[in-house]
């Protein structure tokens, strides 16, 4: 392990040459970023150094307990992330929908993922667990926070047909049909560009990783279609959830439109 | 058939006391911001009062299914939402809603030409002018096999000739069979001479009835 990183550490310098080119060109051009991006990268850096520690004692101690404490900490961290992303604009009710269904989502398809496809044992191997999980949770909260935006903005742009639809006699389901349909799709094309993409206009990272560190193409190339299925999966899933659960948070148990 | 017992709503209403009568033509007038549109969308339970009771034929409202109360009693909103689609689409709008079976294009010929609306079924409904998308909306409610109408001033986009013929055809089809209609109006002339009953609202209020 120290081996391998005492190889990188020449090379880490070197593409530290890309910060200063980015500093470069927004101080030439008057922008005022400097502190960001020399932010950004120092937190980088250590944040994945510590990873790093910390997934080697994880990966060196492996333990039930362990593993839980990680899962949760994601989830916790994703649907935390989601509610700042929108601070102020969610409701209550909502924030709870969002909550069940991005953890019922995600669990959902992790453990069918390392349990039936995977089969890795014992369950809570953290080599598998904690990457997959990381990238399961990561995209379905991205999913999460499409859907989040579109839902929000369908039910207040479009409140004049959703309150015309109730007025003719529609239930808040049926009234609610096609933002719901329409949400649903936005959430999930960037997943299905990335599927159309993949191969051939970019190489996935996962598949990318294990390639540069030995494994055979065909290994690699196996893991990343089943990850990506895995990806569309929960990211459809939690969305979906939280579109069928989520409608109803607009409106009070009268059918009547909340105001927000 | 409608109610009203100590109804308030947010401080916009403040109704002790308020009967709207079956099979009759109701007509609510009164300055813009005296709560009409409001009392329109108690009747149909887009809204709830904040305290006191609205009984509809004797049942309070609160205990009757919003969704199941909409499709007996109609209403035709002060500036309804055209949906996409065609002249046909929107006409068919409440029954694709209510999961109805879908009635003959004859039937939907005939309420545009009681609309006065003339126009063919598959032209789009977006291109339509504001008057015309209004006298569409009205189609639309009227195709609605509700016992109540309630229309928020079914005319203010239409010339004066439109809007006699639509306004007679509406009250004379209502009374034919029977039905109640509730109409919100800005027209002396319409009021006193298609109502049964008038009631002046003012500041919330109920000013007066004729």
């Amino acid at each position: 392990m120290k081996g391998i990183i005492d190889l990188t550490i020449p090379q880490i310098l070197l593409a530290y040459v890309f910060v200063f080119v980015v500093l470069f060109i927004v101080r030439a051009r008057g922008i005022k970023r400097e502190r960001e991006i020399l932010l950004s990268s120092v937190r980088m850096t250590l944040q994945l150094i510590l990873t790093g520690y910390v997934l080697i004692y994880i990966f060196e101690n492996p333990h039930p307990l362990i593993t839980i404490a990680i899962i949760l900490l994601m989830e916790g961290f994703a649907i935390g992330t989601v509610f700042q992303k929108f601070k102020g604009k969610l409701s209550r009710k909502l924030k709870r929908v969002i909550a069940l269904s991005m953890s019922a989502g995600t669990l959902c398809c992790l453990f069918y993922f390392l349990l039936a496809v995977v089969q890795i044992s014992p369950w809570y191997d953290p080599q598998y667990f904690v990457p997959i999980a990381g990238m399961i949770v990561g995209n379905s909260m991205t999913g999460v926070s499409l859907g989040i935006k579109s839902l929000t903005e369908g039910m207040t742009m479009q409140k004049n047909l959703v309150e015309e639809a109730l007025v003719l006699g529609a239930t808040p389901k049926t009234a609610t049909r096609d933002i719901i349909n329409n949400t649903f799709d936005g959430a999930i094309m960037p997943t299905i560009n990335s599927m159309l993409g993949m191969g051939i206009v970019f190489l996935p990272g996962m598949m990318t990783g294990q390639i540069l560190s030995g494994i055979a193409p065909t290994t690699a190339i196996a893991y990343q279609i089943a990850i990506m299925l895995g990806i569309l999966g929960s990211v459809s899933l939690s969305v979906i959830l939280m579109l069928v659960l989520g409608y109803r948070t607009f409106f009070n148990e009268q059918d009547q439109m909340v105001d927000s | 058939m409608f109610e009203f017992r100590d109804v308030l709503y947010k401080d916009i209403l403040d109704l002790p006391d308020l009967e709207i009568q079956a099979g009759i033509v109701t007509t609510l007038v009164g300055p813009s911001g005296s709560g009409k549109s409001t009392i329109l969308r108690l009747l149909n339970k887009m809204t709830s009062p904040t305290s006191g009771k609205i009984f509809f034929e004797g049942k309070d409202l609160a205990e009757i299914p919003s969704v199941e109360h909409r499709r007996s009693v109609a209403m035709l909103t002060q500036s309804p939402a055209m949906f996409s689609g065609t002249v046909g689409d929107n006409l068919l709008a409440g029954f694709r809603f209510q999961q109805r079976p879908l009635p003959e294009e004859t039937e939907l010929q005939e309420t545009l030409y009681n609309v006065h609306l003339n126009k063919s079924l598959a032209s789009s409904a977006m291109e339509l002018s504001g008057g015309e998308k209004q006298r569409l909306a009205l189609g639309r409610v009227l195709l609605m096999d509700a016992t109540v109408f309630l229309f928020d001033e079914p005319s203010s986009a239409l010339d004066e000739d439109t809007e006699r013929f639509v306004i007679e055809r509406l009250t004379g089809q209502a009374k034919e069979k029977g039905k109640t209609i509730v109409l919100v109006t800005h027209s002396k002339a319409v009021a006193e001479t298609y109502s049964d009953e008038i009631v002046e609202i003012a500041g919330g209020k109920v000013k007066g009835r004729k």
